[in-house]
Parts: C-alpha cells; structure tokens; sequence
C-alpha cells in the first residue's frame, strides 16, 4: 500500500531578493495585460489598440498627464497617509473621513478669510486641514492607547460619522459651509478666488500645488522614517511591539503621534481638495470619491514606502484617466473597471509570490513497493 | 475492554499502550532517545520529569503531532503508525492540551461536538446538550453544556476539554500538566474525575511535575530524564524523595565554573527585591512575597520548573510587568515599577526568555538591534537623527569583539543562527554598562558551542562587578554558574542554598513541592 499526496504549500521565504521586489510587480502587471487581452478579444475589442489608447490617455501627452496628475493628487495624500500609519502595523482605515474633516476645516478658514491675502490663506487652510484631520484620526488613536481597541474598526466607523456630518453641513442645515443663495438642489459656498491654490505649468503639464505640497509631504515622511530617533521606534514597534516595550519605548505615546501623523496627511489631501480641485465643500462629490479606500490600496501597493507612493498613486490616476477615455458606447464602463481590477488583482497576488514560497510536495506517506500490481492500479 | 473492568488484574498482562525504543530527534537535540513507555487498561500512569525532558514530546508522538524517528506504538494490542491527530483519535488517543483549543463564542455543546464526523450538523441541540450532561454526570465534571465558553473559568474549561476526549470515546487520555491552572481545590475534583475514568478500565496518562500529585493521584509513574526513560515505578513504593531523586538524579553532571570561595559579604547590594507580589496573565497570584538580593559580582540562580513565578518575577524587575505589592531597588534606586526605560536608565541589563521576539526585533538589522536601547543616547543620534555612519562603525567593532557570524551589519537578525541571535542581545546588554543584568534561561536551544561563549560572558559580566539573576530551569546550568540559588515554587521562594554547599536532592524535592527539612534550609 502507498499513497502519493500532492500538496501545494506556502513556505515564507527567509529573505527576499533585491531583484525580486521590482521584477514581480512587473511580470504581474504583465500578468494582468494578458487576462485583459483575452477578456478583450472575448468582448471583440482589439487589445493592442485598446492597451495604446490606455496608454496614450493616461501618459502619452501634455494634456492626458495634466488629467492624470490631478487625479493623483487626493489619493497621494491619502495613499501617505496610510503608509505611515500602516508602517507601525497601526491600520488607520480612517483616511476617507480625515479628509473629509480635513475639508470640513480648511474650507471653513478659506471663507472666514477670503479678505486675506493669497499665502495667508493657503498656509491657514494647510494648518485646518491638518489639524481637522489629525485631531478626528487622535480619537481612534486614543481608544486604541487607550483601551486597545482595534483601530480597524474605530476608524472604519469614523468614515461614517464623517460622512453624516459633511451631510448635514450641506444637506440638513443652514450652516456656516451652505450657500444661503444655493436654490434648489442645496450646495456649499464657494471659496474666494484668493483661496484657490495656485498652478504650475512645467512644460505644458499642468500641476497642481496640492501635488507639490503631497511629493515634499511625501520625501518628509521618508525621512522622518528612515533617518530619525523617531522613525527608528515607528519601526520596531511596527517589527515587534514586545520587543519596542522592552526596549523602552513608550509605544502609546507612540500610536497617538503616529495616528495624528496619518490623519494630518489625509486632512492635508482635504484641504488640497477644497484649494485645488472643487472650491467648494461638495459634499456629493467628497462621498462618492473614496479617496480614502484608494489611498490604502495605494500604500499596499507602494510596500508602505513614502517614495513609492508618488509613483503608485500617478500610475492609478494614470489608469482612471484613461478609463475615462476609454469609456464610450461600444466600450462599457464595466470592462473598464474590470481592466483597472486585473491590475489590482495580479499585482495584490504576485506580492504573495515575493513573500512566499510556492512548493508543491510530494510526500510518500508510506514506502511506495514498484510492482506490477502498482502500475496496473495506476 | 470489558475484561478490564477489574482493575487488579496484573497490569503487564493487559497494556493498553505500549511505546517502545521511541526516538525522536530534532535538528541539534534528541528529545526522546529510546524511551520506554507502557500503561495499562484502568490506571493512571504519571509521567514525571523536568521541562525539557521529554514528556511533550513523547506526548505529541502519541498523539500522531510528531512521527517518530524509530520506536513502535502499540494501542490496545494494535501497531499503528499515526499520520496525523485524527489517526491517533481514531485509535482511541485523546488528549487534553495545556493551552485549551476550543472556540470562545461557542457553547459547551458545540464545542463538545465540533469537529466530530458525521450528523453533528443535524442534531438536535437538546439531544447533544443531553447527552453532554450525561457525561458531565457520569464523571463528575459538572458544567452547564449551554453556557458559552467565555463565561466559564478556567477550571471549567478544562472540563469541557476532557468531555470533549470522553464524547469521543477515547480509552487513552493524556492529561498535561493539568493542575497548572488549577486552584487546590479543582485539583482535587479532577483527581475524583481522574479515578472515575480509570475505573471503567480506561487509562489517563497524567503529565506533571509536582511530586505529591504524583503520588496522590497516579498508580505507576514513569520518570523522564534528559530524553530518556529512567524507570517506571509504582506510587505505592514511592515517596516524594525517591521520585524527586529520580526525576532530578542523584549524579546530575555538571562542571562547576566558579570558583567556590568568592565572598561577596562586603560588595554594595546592587539588586533588591522585598516582598514583591504580582500576578500573572489570568490573575493568579503569581509572585507571592518574593524577597532576594543580588551584591555586585555575584550571580545569584533562580531554579524550579517553568510556570513557577519565575517569568513574572522577571518581567516585575525589568518593569515589563507591573507589580501589586513590594519594591525593587536597581543600585539603591527604587524604581516605581512598570516601566522597562526606567529600569533600564537605572542600568538593568535584560536577556528575556524570548530572545527573538522580546529581546530583538527580528526582522530589522543587526546593527539597528545592537543599538535598540542606545538610540536614544547623544552620539548615535543629533537633535533626533540617526548617525548612522556611527551606528554601523559601533555594530562593527560589536560583531568582531563577540564574534557574531553575520554575513554583514545590515542582514535582518532573524536570519542569525540561536547562538549569534543570543550574542547580539548580549553584546548590546553589556555594552550598556549595567548593574544588574537578569538572564532567563539564556543557552535554552543553544548548540553546545553557543552554550559555552553565552556562560563565559555571563561569567565575565560577574568578574566585571555585574550582579547576575540567573533565572533556569536548567538544574545543571544553575549549578555550574551561580554562587548562591534559590528555588521557586508555586510563586514563593522555598528554599535558598550556597551553590557549593547545595544538596541536589533537597533542591530536586523542593522543585517538585515538597518541603524541604529545616535542617538543610538552614545550612544555607
């Protein structure tokens, strides 16, 4: 008697190679264009003119990468924001409703000042979004130093409440942030022209100042982890938080700077929202983006590093950019997302593959005897 | 199994499991060399040894966990080979684990059934909490078959693990160390469950290394020794001395490494401890009045088996566990308690149990572990930023002087053999200049090579006017190094010996919870 069992088992892998943590991401998105391929032709699209549109749209021109920077701008900051908390194994879920505050706030500070001056408002709309933000990420921050209440789900819940009150703001009174004039189908007042941040154009690609304060937020968050005292503990509480208790770290102090840290970025991502995009707190539009959710999927993407961030996150704009192109009346905006999922999908997968390794075993549970019964069993 | 109803039957006759020659060796130790293990139909057969002796071991071979490297296993007159826990049930082998496995949110009942083959699904929950409450019945295991499990003490739970072996049908029960997490009084009802099993003619394997429980409770007990089996013996010919002798042995080889005249009458006291009380994890008391001194250069050993109190009273001095009653004082300073950065600021040098996990983070540099406690000071770091042209010249001199085997400062620690992991941490620890340093069991998992550097250090550490808490359960190692030791039991110290002077049998009989006589407590 033998019985051959073929198992397929993860084993995780010691040590990653340098050379791997680029070529998977690669060969996955290679992966993902060859199911998008097949899902093409099945639907009768021709996948390389479709893969040239992708591209062209969202990368090949001025004007497309003006379109896709724009895009990347709220899930830059809100895609920081996750890997900075993410990075001390702190799971702040909470970036949709920080930014919604972070809004909230520095929209309130664009119209009280909209007498000011240009850079007087930009840096008091910076300093409310922030401070919106951070304050409203402290609450899961605290429960969790606190009481060890899992983070996961205090600041899931917040994004809710965040939402109600961005509704009730716009929708359910007369406050401060509604236009009194709005007829109709209510709105928020709109900020003064001194308000609106500024614009550069750096050879025809246009770029939002929000996208320059997120890539210089971006580098200061690199090095506050990589190069301080600070980032030092983030990063041992965040391998061990046992051995950071032991070595004297006060890893509640820690949870609170690291969770205001976070909120503080995607309240930032909130007030770029208000400075450069909409002018205005809409409340419509800020639900339905789900900046928040796309930046964790950008800091996963990323590998939590800061840098990296930059780049996911213009590649993801990229890609909405180009859905947007794409999307017409032969080419339903299902296969569009269907598209943008595959990516997701092959990347998220091919991240397994460079953590762990695949084995299928061969186990012989019992002495396998070679005789002429076997093979005529077999 | 009915013939065995009749519990005087001669036991030799009517085995119902019989191990034999069971090797089982794991990568640089042997945990079970050639062990010989047989018990009968109707009794409780004790299985007694020190922590690393080799009774999880044996016990997860007999339960299909570990297949053995040699050895055959026999249940009920029948050779079986387990491929898996599930093999081992079927043959009839349950057993009852010292962590509990069961699911919190479920019911007696439920958990009780999980698991088992076929129909579960679709009976009735009146019909399985009936016959639950027949078996609680039948072996005076009394629990409320609807109650959820994490309404339920500790006790309590335990019941529904042996329901669960009894539901079953199992006629070999291994229980391990089951009175650890069991008040007196508990114990003594699961001694009355213990003996109302047996006597339908089922066998419970009982692992313990409390004597008295032995003796109380088991009919035969085989004695485990450094992975071997050192003789089966019948409780009724035994006293609490001649197991403990067994347990501990009589010529237990150990090479002194300190020289036996050292006196340290006139040394400043740099660690003491008075009346210190804690509790551990579930809130048992854990440290019960716990008074000791440490002078500079002395190394003074804790010994006893795991579980005693040892871990907390570490972690109550290192300030990772805050305590509820008493005072420690690092170099005369008292410290307030509860806080490792005090503790180490006083200088308190730790090596934890737990090497890679507490004492390291595992996946960050070597370099970044050899200054986990350092980053903090002034020259590995400006206004907050790291100088990490500092930190790796310093990890390198470090990696020389304590020859870590590392291919580089930067390769991520948990990628370090156990003795270059230890070295790390220890290297760190001394450079820091302490005091006092406390070291739990600091060569556990050691190769032989490894075991000989870390006792050098901490010898060195020791002449360099460190006091040393040497916390072991490692009897020899205790012996060797220290010179003075104490013996924890049960959270209280029991006894306390000039290491030169100590009597092996004394200290064995006091590990094991017995009471040593005042004569030889006073001798220290």
């Amino acid at each position: 008697m033998s019985s051959v069992r073929g198992r397929v088992r993860f084993e995780k892998r010691l040590d990653v190679a340098k050379r791997m943590t680029y070529l998977v991401p690669l060969m996955s998105v290679g992966a993902a264009l060859v199911v998008g391929a097949i899902l093409l032709l099945a639907t009768g699209h021709n996948p390389i003119d479709t893969y040239h549109k992708v591209f062209s749209r969202g990368f090949g021109s001025r004007s497309s990468l003006s379109g896709t920077i724009g895009l990347a701008t709220p899930i830059l900051f809100t895609g920081l924001a996750a890997a900075a908390a993410f990075r001390m194994g702190l799971f702040n879920i909470g970036g949709e409703g920080q930014l919604i505050m972070g809004a909230v706030g520095a929209s309130g500070v664009a119209i009280a000042l909209s007498d000011q001056a240009a850079p007087v408002i930009f840096i008091a709309m910076v300093v409310a979004g922030m401070v919106c933000g951070g304050l409203y990420a402290l609450v899961p921050g605290f429960l969790k130093a606190r009481f060890k209440t899992s983070e996961i789900i205090t600041s899931l819940m917040m994004n809710y409440i965040a939402a109600i009150v961005l509704n009730y703001l716009i929708f359910n009174s007369t406050s401060y942030w509604r236009d009194p004039k709005s007829k109709g189908f209510p709105t928020g007042k709109a900020i003064g022209s001194a308000a609106q941040w500024n614009e550069f154009t750096v050879s025809d690609v246009v770029v939002p100042l929000g996208f320059v304060v997120a890539s210089i937020a971006a580098a200061v968050v690199w090095g506050l982890y990589k190069k301080t005292r600070f980032g030092f503990e983030v990063n041992v509480v965040g391998d061990s938080p046992v051995a950071a208790r032991y070595a004297g770290v006060n890893t509640r102090r820690k949870v609170l700077t690291v969770m205001g840290i976070s909120g503080a970025l995607a309240g930032l991502g909130g007030a770029s929202d208000i400075g450069d995009f909409r002018h205005v707190l809409d409340a419509k539009g800020l639900s339905q983006a789900g900046y928040g959710y796309t930046g964790i999927v950008v800091a996963a993407l990323a590998r939590l590093n800061p840098l990296a961030v930059i780049v996911v996150a213009v590649v993801m704009g990229g890609l909405t950019n180009a859905g947007y192109a794409l999307q017409g009346p032969d080419f339903p905006s299902g296969l569009v997302g269907t598209l943008q999922g595959l990516i997701l999908f092959c990347t998220v997968a091919g991240e397994v593959l460079t953590r762990y390794r695949v084995r299928i075993n061969r186990r012989t549970v019992a002495p396998a005897p070679s005789g002429p019964a076997e093979v005529s069993a077999a | 199994m009915t013939d065995a109803m009749n519990t005087t039957t001669a036991w030799a006759e009517v085995q119902a499991v019989v191990l034999s020659g069971i090797t089982k060796r794991f990568p640089g130790v042997v945990a079970n060399d050639g062990v010989n293990f047989a018990a009968a139909h109707g009794e409780v057969h004790a299985l007694l040894g020190e922590n690393g002796a080799g009774k999880s071991t044996l016990s997860n071979v007999l339960t299909g966990l570990y297949r053995p490297d040699e050895g055959t296993i026999d249940i009920g007159r029948v050779r079986h080979n387990f491929g898996s826990p599930r093999d081992a049930l079927d043959a009839g082998v349950g057993m009852v684990h010292q962590h509990f496995r069961l699911v919190q949110t479920f019911s007696v009942a439920e958990n009780v059934v999980l698991g088992e083959k076929g129909g579960g699904v679709f009976l009735s929950r009146r019909i399985i909490e009936q016959r639950v409450r027949e078996l609680s019945e039948r072996y005076h295991l009394p629990v409320d078959p609807a109650a959820k499990i994490w309404q339920l003490s500790v006790g309590e739970q335990q019941r529904v693990e042996i329901l669960k072996v009894l539901y079953r049908q199992a006629t070999v029960l291994i229980l391990d160390e089951p009175t650890a997490v069991l008040t007196p009084a508990e114990s003594q009802a699961l001694f009355t469950t213990m003996r109302a099993i047996v006597a339908e003619g089922r066998t419970v394997i009982f692992i313990s290394h409390k004597l008295d429980e032995v003796i109380d409770v088991a009919d035969r007990v085989t004695v485990l020794r450094g992975g071997r089996s050192v003789g089966t013996v019948a409780t009724s010919d035994s006293t609490v001395r001649s197991l403990a002798e067994l347990m501990v042995g009589r010529d237990i080889a150990f090479t002194r490494q300190r020289s036996n005249d050292l006196v340290f009458g006139d040394s400043p006291v740099v660690l003491e401890m008075r009346h210190l009380q804690a509790h551990d994890d579930r809130g048992r008391m854990a440290l019960k009045n716990v008074s000791l001194t440490v002078r500079a250069g002395e190394i003074v050993g804790v010994a006893g088996v795991a579980g005693n109190g040892q871990r907390e009273l570490a972690e109550v001095i290192t300030g990772l566990r805050e305590s509820s009653g008493g005072v420690t004082l690092v170099g005369g300073f008292g410290l307030r308690g509860g806080n490792p950065r005090e503790a180490i600021d006083a200088g308190l040098a730790h090596v934890p149990e737990d090497r890679l996990h507490t004492g390291l983070a595992p996946s960050l540099s070597v370099e970044d572990n050899l200054v986990l406690k350092s980053y903090r000071k002034r020259p590995i770091h400006t206004v907050g930023v790291l100088r990490r042209s500092r930190i790796r010249s310093m990890a390198t001199a470090l990696i020389e002087r304590f020859d870590v085997k590392t291919p580089g400062p930067q390769t991520a620690t948990r990628l370090l053999s156990g003795g270059n992991v230890q070295k790390v941490l220890l290297a760190r620890e001394f450079t820091a200049k302490p005091k006092v340093m406390v070291a739990a069991s600091p060569t556990r998992g050691l190769d032989v090579g490894a075991i000989e550097t870390v006792r050098k250090l901490i010898l060195q550490a020791a002449d360099d006017g460190v006091g040393v808490l040497l916390i072991s359960e490692d009897l020899e190692e205790v012996l060797a190094l220290t010179d003075r030791l104490v013996v924890m039991y049960e959270g209280a110290i029991v006894g306390e010996f000039a290491t030169s002077a100590a009597s092996i049998e004394s200290i064995g009989m006091l590990m094991g919870g017995a009471s040593a006589s005042p004569d030889e407590v006073a001798a220290s």
